[in-house]
């Protein structure tokens, strides 16, 4: 049901970056979208238009999206300016009662030097794969577990670790921050495997080996604006990068590793 | 009855208690330098496909994986909210390895092999070990220790859970172990990738046509033995809890080429969904069956009764589970909990604008969980707001990412108004015909995870989808596969220029450059949505013969109509996401026909597979044992449709009764 400000039938001017594929300069193409519903969600208003634009026999908009229930990541526009647009939760779980009759939406892609233009909206994120394989796990072959039991875990580091593992790699803090800084994502994950028990062992090669591979991607550096944080549709706090810092600045003291 | 000669199942002899372990002391295995000299095939990412392709890897064999998603991270298992079961008893609650293996072959209605099902539940605690150590957060209690809670069709408390996110963390847990072995160089990945063909050399399965979907280059892989971790089917129906890409076309390309496909007609609908709202809607969203643990549901008792749920006296609600099932009440298996919910929305006691809803209510369970909190707290006499205060934040933290996506969807605040929910369509149950080895027919060919048919019958236990993905790909398949490969170590890697990847590789690109050319006038959506409707109308929560052969009709003349008018926009060889959707449209259209076509064999009723036919007084599932314990295997046959094989049930451990949850 609807909030109450947006129409039943909200006509919509959508301002689309349009762009064929990372040789070729893309640019904002304009469209008008009738007929949107306050119950649908962003990517369904999308769906609707890209409908319109085959019936036209134009090419739909490239968009990535799969669960669209908002814990897979997939899904990534810069809307108006934000992230996922104006209320932090991912542009899936984003509904059209949050606009306005007459609104005009602007879309964009995710933008960042490390993360590629593929087509129209769909960006490549396969440097967040790379920090992870560099270094973001456990290294625990199957079969070499003890009773899962037989480790107490105090409740708060584990509910701590959880809400650092929420992280779905959407990316919208790389998105959100003007210095394309990765520093959210990869603490979130340093965090999680630093505050349990099962990730002291690899504690410190993991941080130096991850910012490492950030680094090499080229994100930028972190600036404390908090940006990440405001924008990320999982709430992951700021106070995983400071955890990440002492966890790298700790790690560099003690190791030449990397 | 006798099993076709087609079907070994290599169940081993022995007692049930000891046929695993046996067997895994058996197997023949393969020697260290063999391992690194032989390639392995896994289509798919999820539980099943990332665990699998980690654990072969670390093993030493050399692994490619495919993924259609733009990182394996993001395969729909991530999305599986409430829990995973495992036989731990931890609880203290009588829970064990055969209670387990009784509640999953009774929750699938007595239509799962005994054997497979065993075994899942021996293996089921190591699971929860191996994720531990990977650092997957569940859910603790303040002793450190692990929390568990309960899930439809058990009376004891198995599932463990990190919040109404476990997929999330199990996916990430085994996406982690795949990384790693990816900085390693034992996996080589690859994203956005989507397999077109398997190629099949003199009746074995020997490598994959798959499809760069940033390029369109077709390519292809060689593998010494091919592992099909694709995921189920559910999106035949256009709306589904699935994520927008899942899809058959995996299983389907391979059951094309020789595997047999079983039960495809058991597909569980799942009783807890937010309610369609309109026409636009392009998926439906799960509520976590671990809701009913807590959360009561109802319907007024007055039908077409327009009031608010809150206006509506406690006398005049009708706690229809409770009611009826008394034993488990609002925890029944889905199966039986959907029909309840259709009934009462048929009958005319529906709730919402559309009608087609029942309330989920936590007013009891805020209520329950304020007085508990109040006690420890040492608060006498607290206050009601006190005490709703207390109970909302219980529930918060048990369910709070669940209340706020309901939120987020619906506009309501769950914690004042009852959620109302509806039935959807959430797994399947069949899918390729696998043995004891979870290989298929074609030797070389594996099914892991819901992309086979072998563990949950005709209805899944809740909880029990995590399990058997991470069973198959942590436990199962490092095992048995060593059964065929340690035959094929004298085989050298096939070079792709042999004409049978030449064959297919043509076969795929003449498919893809025919959706092209066609050029109609209708989109892929629309023909999707068309099949959705038929298959939801006429073989969805009930089914008859009537309704059944019609579907048959309907579907057999869409799929001449796509394949006349539907339009894909674009070129073969850049990213297209019309030309993706249309492939896999294309293969729902024949599916769907088997899917009616085996739901038409099957005169009985079973689990998620309900036949109006068949049913007993009480509007129950009435089973046929006699003629119908068997699993259905279809051989596809080309034009000429398709062939039956049987393989016969047998139940020498568990004693075959009607399913009884009152």
């Amino acid at each position: 049901m609807a909030e109450g400000h947006s129409a039943d039938n909200m006509t919509l001017t959508l301002k689309v970056w349009r762009q064929k594929n990372r040789n070729t300069e893309g640019r904002f193409v304009t469209y008008t979208l009738g007929g949107v519903s306050p119950d649908m969600s962003f990517l369904e208003m999308v769906d609707i238009l890209n409908t319109q634009l085959i019936e036209r026999n134009e090419e739909p908009i490239a968009f990535d999206h799969d669960c669209r229930e908002g814990i897979c990541g997939s899904c990534a526009m810069y809307i108006n300016g934000r992230p996922h647009g104006p209320k932090q939760v991912t542009a899936c779980q984003l509904h059209m009662r949050s606009f306005n009759d007459g609104d005009t939406i602007t879309i964009e892609p995710w933008r960042a030097a490390a993360f590629p233009i593929i087509k129209d909206l769909s960006v490549d994120r396969s440097a967040f794969d790379r920090i992870v394989a560099a270094g973001g796990y456990i290294s625990i072959n199957t079969g070499n577990a003890q009773d899962a039991n037989s480790t107490p875990v105090p409740k708060e580091a584990a509910d701590e670790a959880f809400m650092a593992a929420a992280c779905i790699g959407c990316g919208a803090c790389v998105a959100a921050c003007k210095n394309a800084s990765a520093m959210l994502f990869v603490s979130a994950k340093i965090s999680q495997l630093a505050l349990l028990p099962q990730g002291q062992a690899e504690r410190r090669i993991r941080a130096e080996k991850m910012v490492a591979q950030m680094d090499e991607e080229g994100f930028g550096a972190c600036s404390n604006t908090g940006a990440c944080s405001a924008e990320c549709p999982k709430g992951i706090s700021m106070t995983n990068i400071a955890r990440m810092n002492r966890e790298y600045y700790g790690a560099k003291l003690k190791s030449t590793n990397v | 009855m006798a099993t076709s000669p087609k079907l070994d199942a290599k169940v081993p002899d022995g007692a049930l208690e000891t046929k695993w372990t046996k067997y895994r002391s058996t197997v023949p295995l393969v020697n260290p330098a063999n391992k690194r000299n032989l390639e392995i095939l896994v289509v798919g990412t999820g539980l099943a496909g990332a665990s699998a392709a980690s654990t072969l890897a670390e093993l030493g064999y050399k692994v490619k994986a495919f993924c259609y998603q733009d990182s394996p991270r993001r395969a729909h298992s991530i999305a599986a909210q409430g829990g995973i079961n495992a036989a731990k008893n931890y609880q203290n609650d009588g829970d064990s390895v055969y209670r387990l293996f009784y509640d999953t072959i009774k929750g699938g209605d007595y239509r799962a092999r005994e054997g497979n099902v065993y075994r899942l539940a021996e293996v089921s605690g190591s699971i929860i070990d191996q994720c531990v150590a990977q650092g997957v957060p569940f859910a603790r209690e303040y002793g450190g220790l692990l929390s568990n809670r309960s899930f439809g069709g058990t009376q004891v408390q198995r599932t463990f859970y990190a919040a109404g996110q476990t997929g999330q963390q199990l996916l990430l847990g085994a996406y982690s172990s795949l990384q790693r072995q990816i900085s390693l160089g034992n996996v080589q990945m690859y994203t956005r990738h989507e397999m077109q063909d398997v190629v099949v050399v003199d009746g074995k399965c020997r490598g994959l046509i798959v499809r760069n979907l940033v390029t369109g280059e077709l390519e292809r892989h060689f593998g010494h033995a091919v592992l099909l971790c694709s995921g189920g089917y559910g999106n035949i129906f256009y709306l589904s809890t699935n994520a927008l890409g899942s899809n058959v076309t995996a299983a389907w390309k391979a059951h094309k080429k020789g595997a047999f496909f079983s039960n495809p007609c058991y597909t569980q609908i799942h009783p807890t969904c937010i309610p369609v709202s309109g026409d636009h809607q392009s998926k439906l969203t799960l509520m976590s069956e671990s809701l009913r643990n807590d959360g009561r549901i109802w319907v007024p008792k007055k039908q077409g009764d327009d009031r608010n749920a809150n206006d509506i006296a406690e006398a005049e609600r009708d706690y229809y589970l409770e009611r009826r099932y008394p034993a488990f009440g609002n925890l029944v298996p889905r199966d039986i909990a959907s029909r309840a919910a259709k009934e009462r929305c048929d009958a005319g006691y529906g709730v919402g604008k559309s009608k087609m809803a029942v309330y989920l209510d936590y007013a009891d369970a805020i209520l329950r969980y304020g007085k508990g909190e109040a006690n420890k707290n040492g608060l006498h006499n607290p206050s009601e707001a006190q005490i709703h205060d207390l109970g909302i934040a219980v529930v918060k933290e048990k369910y709070g990412n669940l209340f706020d996506m309901y939120q987020q969807i619906t506009g309501e605040n769950p914690y004042d108004v009852p959620m109302r929910i509806y039935p959807a369509v959430h797994y399947t149950m069949g899918g390729l015909w696998v043995d004891y080895n979870l290989m298929t027919n074609v030797p070389g060919l594996y099914a892991l995870g819901e992309a086979n048919f072998s563990d949950h019958g005709a209805n899944r236990l809740g909880a029990s989808a995590l399990m058997q993905g991470l069973a198959d790909g942590y436990f199962v398949i490092p095992y048995t596969i060593g059964s065929y490969l340690a035959g094929e170590i004298r085989n050298k890697a096939l070079p792709t220029d042999h004409e049978a990847f030449v064959q297919a590789e043509k076969t795929a690109r003449e498919r893809i450059e025919k959706l092209i050319a066609i050029q109609g006038t209708q989109t892929v959506g629309s023909f999707h949505k068309r099949l959705g409707k038929i298959m939801w109308d006429k073989c969805g929560m009930a089914r008859n013969a009537e309704g059944l052969n019609e579907a048959i009709q309907e579907i057999r003349a869409l799929r001449d109509e796509f394949w006349t008018d539907v339009r894909v926009t674009g070129d073969a060889d850049e990213l297209n996401i019309e030309l993706e959707k249309a492939g896999r449209v294309a293969d729902f259209l024949e599916l769907g026909e088997l899917m009616c076509i085996d739901a038409l064999n099957r005169e009985e009723s079973c689990g998620g597979h309900f036949r109006e036919e068949h049913q007993t007084e009480e509007g129950e599932a009435l089973r046929d044992d006699e003629n119908f314990a068997y699993v259905a295997a279809w051989e596809h046959q080309g034009e000429k449709g398709w062939n039956l094989h049987k393989e016969e049930l047998v139940f020498e451990n568990i004693k075959i009764a009607q399913r009884s949850y009152k």
